[in-house]
C-alpha cells in the first residue's frame, strides 16, 4: 500500500514537472523571439541582456513604416485562405471517394500521394522557375501562390480527411442513397455535417502550413504576391544580423496565426487524436 | 405496386462467386423472408435488389421495368438497415422528413406525413429529439417512420431486428407485421433467424452459399422440406436426421423426425435410449436422448411434461406418415 501511495505521489509532482519542462522548451523559441523583437539590435546579440534589457517599439515601428508590413500580411491572408479552400474543395470529394467507394488501388493512390511529400522540393527549383517565369509568365503572383500551396498540402490534406470519414459508418451513407440522395447531395447534407470537426482541423492546419510556407513563397516571388514570408526573409541577408528587427518582423507574422490557433486548438487537438480513441 | 424479378443474376467480388445464376420472383404485395446460415448470400441479395452492389450479370426488374443499371435513389425502394443508420446530425423529425425534402414533397405535405408516420410509430413525443437520445427500439422506429414517408414500391429489411432485446424483438416483428398487413405493399426481410422467417414470411426463400434451396410458404418448408438442408435448417429445435441401416429401412439414404412428431414411452416404443438432459419448460419438454444407435443425440419435444431425467431408460416411437425421407444426393423421396 505504501509503495503505491508513494508512486502516485511521485507521479503526481514528476508528470506534470516533465510536462512543463517539455512545454518550455517548445516555447522557449517563441519566447525569445518575442523578447528579442523589443531589444535594439545592438542588445539583441549581448547574452547579458538575455532577459533585462530596456524594452523599444522601435523594431515594430520600423517595420510598419518602411517595409509596407500590411501588404505583406494581405498577400499571405489572400494566398492562404484560397489554397486552403481550394484543397478543400478538391480534398473533400476525393476522401470521399477513396473513403466510401475503394477499389483495389485506393491504397496505391494514397501512398502515391504521399510519395510526391518525399521529392526535395530542391530538385524541382529550377524547372519550377524557369517554367513559370519564361512559359506561363504567372511567376510572381497570388494564382501561382496559391496553385502551389494547394498542391503541397494536398497529399496530407487527403490523408486526414480520409482517415476521417473512414470513421463514419458506410451505412449511413448507404442509407443516403436509399433516401434519394445524389454524390453530391450525400458530400453536402451528409458527409460534411459529420465530419465537421475533422474537416475544420484539418483546414485549421492546412491553413497554417500555407500561412508558415517558406520555401516556395520566398523564391517564387518578388513583389506583387510576396507573402511575410518573404518580408521575414527580406530582413535577414543584405545588411548582416538584425535580430531585433527580424524578431518583430517574425513575431508580426506568426502573431496572428498563434492567435487563431489558441481560439481553435480545442478543435484542433480533438481532430488530431481523432480515430486514435476510438 | 411492387413486384420484383431476378433473371439470371449473378454476383462476384474479385474471383469469389457468391451468388451464381438465380432466378426469384417476389409478387406485389407479398412479404418474402430471406433466410439462411451467415455468409450465405442473402445481403448481399438485397443489396442488388436495392441496387447498393452492382449485379456481375442478369437482369432486376421492378414492376417489369429493368433497373439493373438504375441507381438506388431511383429504384422507389425503401431500406432499414440493421444498424439504423440514422443520421446523427438531424433530430427525429429531420431524419423522417429527409427523403421527402430529397424527393421535392411540400412542407405541408411533409408536416402531414411525418405527423402520421410518427403517430403509427409511438414517436409524436420524441420528434425533437436526436438519435443519440433514442433507445435501440425507438431509433429502429425511426428508420422504419424514414422508410414509410417515403411510400415506396417495396420495403428492404436487412436484419432490422438483430440489434435488440428479445423481448423488443417480438414486439418489432408483430409490429412489422401489422404494418404489412395494413399497407400491403412488398417486403423483402432478410433474416438469419428461421423463428422470424417462420412467423413473418408468405414467402421465405432458404438460401445456402448464394444457392437457393427451396422457396415456398412456411408450411410448405415445414412439411416438405426439399432437401435435408432446408430440413435441418426449418424449425426449432431441428430435425433428427439418421442414415445407415435405420434409414435403409425406410428406402432412404437419409431419414429425418421433427422432435414434435416422436413419441416417447418409459416402457416400450421403436428406439431405445438414455436421456442425457431433460428441458423442462412447463407448456413443453425437450428431451436429449443418447444411445440410440441413430446419431450421438436425438432430440424429442413432448406437450405439457413428462417425469423423466438424466440417466433414465425411455423408448422413442415415431408418429405414423411423419418421417422425411432423402435420397443419396440429398433431395426429398416423396
Amino acid at each position: 500500500m505504501a509503495i503505491v501511495a508513494q508512486t502516485s505521489r511521485f507521479s503526481k509532482i514528476a508528470w506534470p514537472i516533465a510536462a512543463w519542462a517539455v512545454g518550455l522548451l517548445f516555447f522557449f523559441p517563441i519566447f525569445w523571439m518575442v523578447l528579442t523583437s523589443f531589444k535594439t539590435d545592438a542588445d539583441a546579440v549581448k547574452p547579458e541582456f538575455l532577459f533585462f534589457f530596456t524594452p523599444t517599439l522601435e523594431n515594430y515601428l520600423n517595420m510598419t513604416e518602411n517595409y509596407d508590413y500590411w501588404r505583406f500580411a494581405a498577400n499571405s491572408v489572400i494566398c492562404s485562405v484560397f489554397a486552403t479552400v481550394f484543397t478543400l474543395f478538391v480534398g473533400i470529394p476525393s476522401a470521399y471517394a477513396m473513403a466510401f467507394n475503394p477499389s483495389r488501388s485506393t491504397k496505391d493512390v494514397l501512398m502515391w500521394m504521399l510519395s510526391t511529400k518525399m521529392l526535395p522540393a530542391a530538385a524541382v527549383l529550377y524547372p519550377m522557375t524557369f517554367i513559370t517565369k519564361n512559359f506561363l509568365g504567372i511567376f510572381d503572383t497570388h494564382f501561382l501562390i496559391i496553385l502551389v500551396l494547394s498542391l503541397i498540402n494536398l497529399p496530407i490534406v487527403v490523408w486526414m480527411l480520409f482517415t476521417y470519414f473512414k470513421e463514419i459508418p458506410k451505412d449511413i451513407i448507404e442509407a443516403g442513397k436509399m433516401d434519394g440522395v445524389n454524390t453530391w447531395g450525400e458530400i453536402r447534407e451528409i458527409l460534411v455535417p459529420l465530419a465537421w470537426g475533422g474537416i475544420a482541423s484539418t483546414a485549421l492546419l492546412c491553413f497554417i502550413f500555407c500561412w508558415n510556407e517558406a520555401y516556395w513563397t520566398v523564391r517564387l516571388t518578388t513583389t506583387d504576391a510576396a507573402t511575410l514570408s518573404k518580408l521575414i526573409e527580406g530582413n535577414r541577408a543584405p545588411e548582416g544580423l538584425f535580430f531585433g528587427r527580424l524578431s518583430a518582423v517574425s513575431t508580426a507574422a506568426v502573431g496572428p496565426i498563434i492567435v487563431l490557433g489558441w481560439f481553435c486548438q480545442k478543435q484542433l487537438v480533438q481532430g488530431l487524436t481523432f480515430g486514435a480513441v476510438k | 405496386m411492387g413486384r420484383i424479378v431476378l433473371e439470371n443474376v449473378t454476383k462476384s467480388f474479385g474471383d469469389v462467386e457468391v451468388i451464381p445464376p438465380l432466378d426469384l420472383t417476389i409478387e406485389d404485395g407479398e412479404f418474402a423472408v430471406f433466410v439462411g446460415p451467415s455468409g450465405c448470400g442473402k445481403s448481399t441479395l438485397l443489396r442488388l435488389i436495392a441496387g447498393l452492389e452492382d449485379t456481375s450479370s442478369g437482369k432486376i426488374l421492378i414492376d417489369d421495368a429493368d433497373v439493373t443499371a438504375v441507381s438506388p435513389s431511383k429504384r422507389g425502394l425503401a431500406m432499414v438497415f440493421q444498424s439504423y443508420a440514422l443520421y446523427p446530425h438531424m433530430t427525429v423529425r429531420k431524419n423522417i422528413a429527409f427523403p421527402m425534402r430529397m424527393a421535392g414533397v411540400s412542407d405541408a405535405e411533409q408536416e402531414k406525413r411525418i405527423a402520421a408516420a410518427a403517430k403509427a410509430l409511438n414517436l409524436t413525443d420524441y420528434l425533437d429529439r436526436k438519435p443519440g437520445q433514442l433507445s435501440g427500439g425507438q431509433r429502429q422506429r425511426v428508420a422504419i417512420g424514414r422508410a414509410i414517408v417515403r411510400d415506396p414500391s417495396a420495403f428492404l429489411f436487412d436484419e432490422p431486428l438483430s440489434n435488440l432485446d428479445a423481448a423488443l424483438r417480438v414486439g418489432m416483428r408483430l409490429e412489422i407485421c401489422e404494418m404489412h398487413s395494413r399497407m400491403e405493399t412488398t417486403m423483402i426481410y432478410v433474416t438469419h433467424d428461421q423463428v422470424e422467417a417462420m412467423t413473418m414470411a408468405d414467402k421465405i426463400v432458404v438460401l445456402q452459399a448464394g444457392v437457393i434451396e427451396q422457396v415456398g410458404s412456411p408450411l410448405d418448408l415445414y412439411h416438405k422440406p426439399r432437401n435435408v438442408f432446408v430440413a435441418g435448417f426449418i424449425g426449432s429445435p431441428r430435425m433428427n436426421l439418421f442414415s445407415g441401416p435405420e434409414a435403409a429401412k425406410h428406402d432412404a439414404a437419409t431419414i429425418g423426425i421433427r422432435p414434435e412428431h416422436t413419441e416417447v414411452s418409459t416402457t416400450e416404443g421403436t428406439w431405445k435410449g438414455i436421456v442425457g438432459v431433460a428441458e423442462h419448460l412447463g407448456s413443453d419438454t425437450f428431451i436429449h436422448v443418447h444411445d440410440t444407435g441413430l446419431a450421438d443425440t436425438v432430440t424429442v419435444r413432448i406437450a405439457g411434461d413428462i417425469a423423466v431425467s438424466h440417466g433414465d431408460t425411455v423408448f422413442l416411437t415415431p408418429q405414423a406418415g411423419q418421417i422425411h425421407r432423402f435420397n443419396a444426393d440429398g433431395l426429398r423421396i416423396d
